[in-house]
């Protein structure tokens, strides 16, 4: 044991019990059964729905309830139920399985070695794909690395986020970002860094500025339960609240950050959702796997933001199905059961069972329609690598690596790209020439 | 022994001689950490010295920070340098002034583990150098090792510093030394001198250079990396100058005794480094030879450096340091 000296004291007071560290595990690590009896799951319609203009005060019990739509048959009820016609239930049902077709694609590519990196959203897709679907379009997304859904609900080409996966000549970032890390100013999608929880503060700002200019659209940040831990998703909080930012806070609760279980968060201290009661900030816990929930809590939140009565943190429940990333064996820290155990459910098989019992529905339309989409993710892969692979090697202009540090070029950084240019030719490397846009 | 191994039996071997010894950081505990540097380590020593953190560097380093103010010695580990900018406020105005602002009365003796430094392909945010950062801040010591053998030695003499090290591990170099060639397989470091490792506790000198090899032309001062890459252009160039490849080890503090003989020995100086060349710790370097050796150089002191963009994914290879801007930068200071 530790020494007892001055200068290392540990003080055990008589009578005194000793203290203990509390560090908390997750119910279960590989090779026990999965155990998610800790999951509080309230039945549907238990959660009420207050009106959007309710001051947060008011709704303390949101933060520790469930907002759901879909009971796990297939059955939709209860005060949250958006009554999405079915045209647009079965656009988010096929934005989910083109999200999922997409992912398996760029997870194989990773693989065979044509990129780097990827990272799927395989279980969680309605995160993304029903606030897609509750925003406007002009609404403006400050998303995470896993909200890939949000590109796709909003249609955007398949082919160009592709080009970024390969760092290929056709990719509108050139190179410069991890696959993955799309910015698609087009589409209100705000660029994403690697660097957690950094874009939270800056969708409160550009909420506040919106606000500030008497314009009319709203922001919506993303952001996982582990990176709740980070500064930054504290200074958003209070910005939000002080200026009743129009503004979503959206806190991705899939249970895992890498290895870490979502305790190491405080998550079984409190709910995600309830960091928001502190703040004064309206929040909802949602079931993150009910697209139909997670539709009707983001309108109603937009519908809060837009009224001027403020920001909502919602917490979405889901379960993060793959590894963490290409870099990640989950089965090295949990139980190889969890994913199949998960009581929510998987998001894509529980609106398609909706949408059968509803008679909008059947196994063969489904079956055809994820044949087409898997043609569609194939034939937009084979255009990319007409642009080119990573796994190919050079596919950006040399000197793309020096435009843009700084809007006008200082002498140093012209400096440093004449110095490359003259190494590589020095060396008998090729540059490698720029290709047209649209080419 | 890899650096990896080095580094976890360091940990393994402090941790079995001072039980105030706290490892702590995100997926360091259950799951050994995303590099593996902490395996077997909880279960070996259990979660109150072992264990994860919240995702929050700012609160790693400030915890720290406090549990080495009641008589810890706290080894956070930081996932990716990139990463320790939330950090920056608690390390820099906190951990490195303690002793100074309170005489003495507390200090922050905890060590910062990361790992830096590219050629992996991990993008803007995953191949930062940030050295030159804290080298500014005065108050922390920076340490980097470029072997097994060092990595092990320099861990075990930083967790037993009484002051603030930031240890930075360069992740290029975990699994075996890097030659520069990235179209070329990298060899591992089963076999090479410096990944023979002694069982047991020892200590390398913190601010204690090594002299990789010798030569008489030309002097070159590097760290991490770079001593590799610098080793193994020198092996390949046929009209290599012969020189003395210094490994710095330690930034702050520098040992500036042997570069300063060095310097004056050879009368040329190039300094290597992965960091953005503009304000980077090679700036100080050439500041520091030229204040001192002066009347003894024959050539300008040189920088070989990263470039001041972003770090880029996909150019990679064009931005790392590698072996043909060493050649050409060889060329450039034999002629001057
Ligand atoms: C500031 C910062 N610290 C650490 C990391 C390394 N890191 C990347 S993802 C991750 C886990 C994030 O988990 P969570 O927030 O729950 O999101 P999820 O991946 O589950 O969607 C960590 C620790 C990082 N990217 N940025």
């Amino acid at each position: 044991m530790m020494a007892t000296t001055p200068e290392n004291p540990v003080w055990t007071g008589a009578n005194r019990p000793p203290l203990r560290l509390h560090v908390p595990q997750p119910p279960a690590r590989p090779g026990e059964a999965p155990d998610f009896s800790a999951q509080a799951i309230p039945p549907v319609g238990e959660t009420p729905r207050p009106d959007p203009d309710t001051p947060a005060a008011q709704m303390q019990g949101h933060a520790f309830g469930l907002v759901r739509v879909l009971d796990l048959d297939g059955t939709a009820s209860g005060p949250w139920d958006p009554q999405v016609s079915p045209e647009v239930a079965l656009a988010m049902l096929r934005a989910m399985a083109l999200t999922r077709a997409f992912d398996d694609r760029m997870f194989r590519a990773q693989r065979q070695g044509k990129t780097s990196f990827y990272m799927k959203s395989l279980g969680e897709e309605a995160v993304s794909i029903a606030a897609a679907f509750a925003l406007d379009d002009e609404d403006m997304l400050f998303p995470s690395y896993r909200q890939q859904g949000l590109l796709i609900a909003r249609n955007h080409d398949l082919v160009d986020m592709m080009n970024q996966i390969y760092s290929n000549r056709a990719d509108r970032m050139k190179g410069r970002q991890l696959p993955i890390m799309y910015s698609v100013k087009a589409k209100g999608f705000f660029s994403i860094s690697g660097n957690l929880a950094t874009q939270l503060p800056q969708a409160v700002g550009w909420a506040m500025a919106s606000a500030a200019r008497g314009d009319t659209r709203i922001a919506a940040a993303w952001l996982g339960e582990g990176s709740t831990a980070e500064g930054d998703f504290h200074s958003a909080c209070t910005f939000a609240s002080v200026y009743r930012a129009p503004v979503i806070l959206n806190v991705v609760n899939n249970q895992w950050a890498i290895s870490s279980f979502s305790g190491m968060a405080g998550g079984d201290e409190t709910t995600f959702a309830a960091r928001g009661l502190g703040y004064g900030i309206a929040t909802l816990r949602v079931d993150g796997n009910d697209v139909l929930a997670v539709l009707a809590a983001t309108r109603w939140a937009a519908e809060r933001a837009r009224g001027n009565h403020g920001p909502t943190m919602i917490e979405h429940v889901t379960y993060r199905t793959e590894g963490h990333s290409t870099s990640d064996d989950p089965s090295a820290y949990r139980s190889a059961g969890e994913a199949a155990a998960w009581p929510l459910g998987d998001p894509l098989l529980r609106l398609k069972d909706h949408l059968i019992k509803q008679g909008h529905w059947d196994e063969e339309r489904h079956a055809a329609m994820e044949a087409e989409l898997m043609e569609q993710v194939r034939t937009a892969q084979k255009a990319s690598e007409r642009h080119g692979i990573l796994g190919h090697g050079l596919n950006q202009p040399l000197d793309t690596m020096f435009e843009g540090v700084f809007e006008h070029m200082p002498w140093h950084l012209a400096e440093q790209e004449a110095q490359m240019l003259a190494e590589w030719q020095a060396a008998g490397l090729p540059d490698i020439k720029r290709e047209e846009p649209g080419a | 022994m890899t650096m990896i191994q080095a580094i976890n039996d360091a940990l393994d071997v402090t941790m079995q001689r001072d039980d105030t010894v706290t490892v702590m950081g995100e997926d360091v505990g259950f799951f050994g950490g995303v590099f593996r540097a902490t395996a077997g380590l909880q279960a070996k020593y259990g979660t109150s010295r072992v264990f994860d953190t919240p995702i929050s560097e700012c609160g790693i380093i400030g915890v720290a920070i406090g549990m080495g103010a009641y008589g810890l010695r706290p080894v956070p580990e930081i996932q990716f340098a990139d990463y320790i900018y939330p950090a920056l406020d608690q390390l820099v105005s906190e951990a490195a002034r303690l002793r100074y602002r309170s005489a003495g009365e507390f200090t922050a003796p905890i060590t910062v583990r990361s790992p830096f430094g590219g050629g992996i392909f991990g993008g803007q945010t995953h191949s930062q150098s940030p050295e030159g950062i804290f080298t500014h801040c005065s108050g922390l010591k920076t340490v980097i090792p470029s072997t097994p053998y060092d990595a092990k030695g320099l861990l075990i003499a930083s967790i037993e510093d009484n002051d603030p090290v930031l240890f930075f591990e360069p992740k290029r170099l975990y699994n075996g030394p890097f030659h520069g060639h990235y179209d070329r397989p990298a060899k591992g470091w089963a076999g090479h001198p410096d990944a023979q490792v002694p069982e047991g506790h020892y200590r390398v000198e913190i601010g204690k250079a090594r002299v990789v090899r010798e030569g008489s032309d030309l002097t070159i001062l590097t760290y991490g990396t770079m001593v590799h890459v610098v080793a193994s252009t020198l092996d390949e160039l046929p009209d290599a100058p012969k020189a003395d490849l210094i490994d710095l080890r330690s930034l702050i503090p520098l040992d500036i005794e042997t570069i300063e003989a060095s310097v004056k020995k050879t009368g040329r100086c190039l300094i290597v480094h992965e960091a953005t060349r503009t304000s980077g710790f090679g700036a100080e370097l050439s500041a520091l030879v030229q204040e001192r050796c002066f009347h003894h150089l024959e050539a300008p002191v040189q920088r070989v450096t990263g470039f001041d963009t972003p770090y880029p994914h996909a150019l990679e290879w064009a931005y790392f340091p590698g072996p043909v801007r060493l050649a050409q930068a060889f060329k450039q200071i034999m002629k001057d």
